[in-house]
C-alpha cells in the first residue's frame, strides 16, 4: 500500500468503539501479564471469609440462617469495594506517569477513555466475582434457591461492578497521586462495614442504624440474598442507586478527562 | 467538538505557520504560567524552548497538545485553533512528555500498535506504522519483549516512535532526555535529527543548552511565561553581541593580575574560573581588543596558557538574557567552556 519506510496519516480519526477497545485491550493485558495482580485478590478474599467464617462467625447472630449462607452472598456482591482500590490506584499512575496525557493528546473521543477502563476493570471484577463465589462454595457456602435464581444474583453483582468502577475511577482521576487514590478508596470500607453485608444492621448502636440502612450497600446486598431465593425484594431500590451512582459519576469522569 | 475541518485555514497563502500565539495567557490559580506570550514560528523547522524552571516551557507544550485551555488570548498549530479545533489539532500533533508513557506489561510492538489505533490508523496500517518505526529507531531485536524490561535510552525511544506512529505533522518533545545517561541521551539526539531530515516539525524543550545548541534550528527564550528572545543560534550569540575573549595561565598568581590587564582594555570586569585558572570577558571590539590585551600582558610580563577570541556559549546568551545562569543549573562563576579556544 505505502512504499517501505514511510507511514501514512490516518485518514479520519479513530471511531469511539475502537479507541476503547485499544484502551480495554491494554488495561486487560496489564492485568493478565501482572499474575500478582489476582492472585493476591484471591489470597485477600480467602483470608476474609475464613477471618469472617471461622473467626468472628460464631459470635455473630445472623437470624435463621447459617452464618456462611449469610456471609458469602455479601462478600460477593461487596467485592469490588476491597478490589476497587487498585482501580483508583492505575488510573492514578495513568495520570501521574504521562500516559493520561499521551491519551489525551490523541484524537480519540474522550468518552471512549472511560468506557475502555470500564469494560476492562469490569471484566477483571466479573473475575474476582466468579473466583470469589467459587472459594465461598469452599468455605460451605450452598445455594438456598435454583440455578436460576442463582445466575440473577450474579447478574446483579456484574452490575454493581460497573458501578463502582467508573466510582473508582472518579477517585483515581481526582486524587493528587496514587497514594491519595488508595487512601480514598479505604471510605469503600466504611460503606462494606456499616451496612448489613456482615452483621445485622439491627444490631448496631442506635445512632448508626439509620446511616447502616439507608445507605446504599444495604439494599444492594440484601437484593442479592433476595434473588438468591427467588424474591426480588430491595431489587428495584439496590437498580435506582446504582443508576444514580452512574450519573454521578460518568459526567464527572468524563469531564475530568476532558480537563485533566 | 470539531471533528473534521478541512486544512483550509491558512492554505491560501502557502503553508500555515508552525505556531501562532497572540496574548497567550494561562494561569493556575493565581500563578500566570503563560502571561500575553506572543510567538509565530514558520513551518518545516527544529524549534527549542529555553528557559530557567518555571519560565513555562511546560506549559507551553501542554497548551499546544490541546490537554490545557488558554484562559485568554490565541494559540493556533498549523493554522488551527487549539480550543475550537482542538480535535484537528490532535490528529496533527505527537506528544513525548517528561515520562516514558509507555505499558511497560507490553512489548514495544504492541505498544506502538495500539497507539497507531488510537491516532485512527486501521488493523494493517497500524502493524505497517509500528514495523516502520521500530527499524527507524533501532528497536528491533527488542521489539516482541515487553518494554519493562528496555534500557532508559529504549524506553525514551519506544516513547518517541509512540509519538510518531500517526506520521504528526508536528512533533512535541518536553524534556525528552532527562534523566538519560549520555548514551541514552546521544541516542534519543539521533532519532530525532533522522525525523528532522526527514521532514517532520519538532519543538523540544530542554533544560541542556548542548542539547538545543546540537539539535534546534531555531531557539525561543521565554521567562516569566513571555518570549524574551528568539532566533537562530547564531543570531541570538549575535544579539548578546560580542564575542569572548579569553585566557588562561599556568600559575594561579597570575590569574588576577592577567583579568586585571583584561579589565583595563575592555573596561568589563572578567568572569573567573579559579578552578580551571581561567578568565574571560565579553569583548565588543573583537580582534583589535585581542590584540591590545596580547601586547599588554607581554608588556606586564604575564605569561598566559592560552588566549583566544570566540563566539559566546549558549550558556553565556542565556546569562545575559535571563539574568541566570544556564537552565542546566551551571553557576556561570564556575563555567567550563564546551568548546574550545580560537586563536
Amino acid at each position: 500500500m505505502t512504499m517501505t519506510g514511510t507511514i501514512s496519516r490516518p485518514a479520519r480519526a479513530p471511531g469511539a468503539v475502537a479507541s476503547a477497545g485499544q484502551v480495554a485491550r491494554r488495561a486487560l493485558l496489564k492485568y493478565i501479564r501482572t499474575p500478582s495482580l489476582s492472585i493476591m485478590s484471591i489470597v485477600q478474599s480467602g483470608m476474609f471469609l475464613f477471618s469472617f467464617r471461622y473467626v468472628f462467625g460464631g459470635a455473630i447472630h445472623a437470624g435463621p440462617t447459617s452464618y456462611v449462607d449469610y456471609l458469602v452472598p455479601a462478600y460477593v456482591a461487596t467485592i469490588v469495594l476491597f478490589t476497587g482500590g487498585g482501580i483508583a490506584v492505575a488510573v492514578a499512575e495513568d495520570r501521574a506517569q504521562g500516559f493520561t496525557d499521551r491519551l489525551l493528546s490523541l484524537p480519540v473521543p474522550r468518552l471512549s477513555l472511560v468506557l475502555g477502563r470500564v469494560v476492562a476493570d469490569s471484566s477483571t471484577n466479573a473475575w474476582s466475582i466468579l473466583t470469589t463465589a467459587a472459594l465461598g462454595f469452599a468455605f460451605g457456602f450452598r445455594l438456598p434457591g435454583t440455578g436460576a435464581d442463582a445466575l440473577a444474583a450474579f447478574g446483579l453483582c456484574l452490575v454493581y461492578a460497573v458501578v463502582f468502577t467508573v466510582v473508582f475511577i472518579v477517585m483515581g482521576l481526582f486524587a493528587p497521586n496514587a497514594q491519595a487514590a488508595q487512601g480514598m478508596s479505604l471510605i469503600a470500607f466504611v460503606f462494606a462495614f456499616i451496612s448489613s453485608a456482615y452483621v445485622p444492621a439491627d444490631s448496631m448502636p442506635g445512632w448508626l442504624q439509620p446511616f447502616a440502612k439507608y445507605q446504599p450497600i444495604t439494599p444492594m446486598v440484601n437484593a442479592v440474598r433476595a434473588l438468591l431465593t427467588g424474591s426480588s425484594s430491595n431489587v428495584g431500590l439496590a437498580l435506582a442507586w446504582c443508576a444514580l451512582l452512574l450519573l454521578v459519576a460518568t459526567p464527572l469522569a468524563v469531564l475530568r478527562y476532558r480537563k485533566a | 467538538m470539531t471533528t473534521t475541518m478541512g486544512a483550509a485555514t491558512g492554505s491560501r497563502r502557502g503553508p500555515a505557520p508552525l505556531l501562532e500565539a497572540t496574548g497567550l495567557t494561562v494561569s493556575f490559580g493565581n500563578v500566570t504560567a503563560l502571561d500575553g506570550l506572543e510567538l509565530t514560528e514558520p513551518a518545516g523547522q527544529v524549534l527549542a524552548i529555553l528557559g530557567p524552571n518555571g519560565a513555562g516551557k511546560t506549559t507551553f507544550v501542554r497548551t499546544i497538545a490541546t490537554l490545557l485551555r488558554p484562559d485568554r488570548g490565541e494559540l493556533r498549530v498549523l493554522g488551527h485553533d487549539v480550543v475550537r479545533e482542538a480535535a484537528q489539532v490532535r490528529r496533527d500533533i505527537g506528544l513525548a512528555g517528561q515520562f516514558a508513557a509507555v505499558e511497560p506489561a507490553m512489548t514495544g510492538r504492541e505498544n506502538l500498535d495500539m497507539t497507531a489505533r488510537l491516532f485512527g490508523h486501521g488493523r494493517r496500517a497500524a502493524r505497517q506504522a509500528a514495523a516502520v518505526i521500530l527499524s527507524q529507531l533501532g528497536l528491533d531485536e527488542v521489539a516482541d519483549r515487553r518494554c519493562g524490561t528496555y534500557s532508559g535510552g529504549q524506553r525514551r525511544r519506544l516513547d518517541l516512535g509512540a509519538s510518531l506512529v500517526g506520521a504528526p505533522r508536528l512533533l512535541l518533545l518536553d524534556e525528552p532526555t532527562t534523566g538519560l545517561d549520555p548514551v541514552g541521551r546521544r541516542e534519543v539526539w539521533a532519532a530525532v535529527r533522522g525525523l528532522a531530515a526527514a521532514g517532520t516539525g519538532i519543538l523540544l524543550t530542554t533544560h541542556y543548552l548542548e542539547e538545543a545548541d546540537e539539535l534546534a534550528d531555531q531557539i525561543v527564550v521565554i521567562d516569566h511565561g513571555q518570549v524574551i528572545a528568539s532566533g537562530t543560534l547564531s543570531q541570538l550569540k549575535a544579539s548578546v553581541g560580542r564575542d569572548v575573549i579569553e585566557l588562561s595561565v599556568a600559575d594561579p598568581a597570575l590569574l588576577d593580575p592577567a583579568a586585571g590587564v583584561l579589565e583595563q582594555v575592555i573596561s568589563v570586569r572578567p568572569r573567573l574560573d579559579r578552578a580551571a585558572r581561567r578568565a574571560h570577558v565579553p569583548a565588543a571590539g573583537g580582534a583589535a581588543q585581542l590584540g591590545a590585551v596580547i601586547s599588554r600582558l607581554a608588556g606586564a610580563a604575564i605569561p598566559v596558557e592560552e588566549i583566544g577570541l570566540r563566539r559566546p556559549t549558549l550558556d553565556e546568551v542565556f546569562l545575559a538574557l535571563t539574568g541566570q545562569s544556564g537552565p542546566s543549573g551551571t553557576p556561570a562563576d564556575s563555567y567550563q567552556p564546551a568548546g574550545r579556544s580560537q586563536p
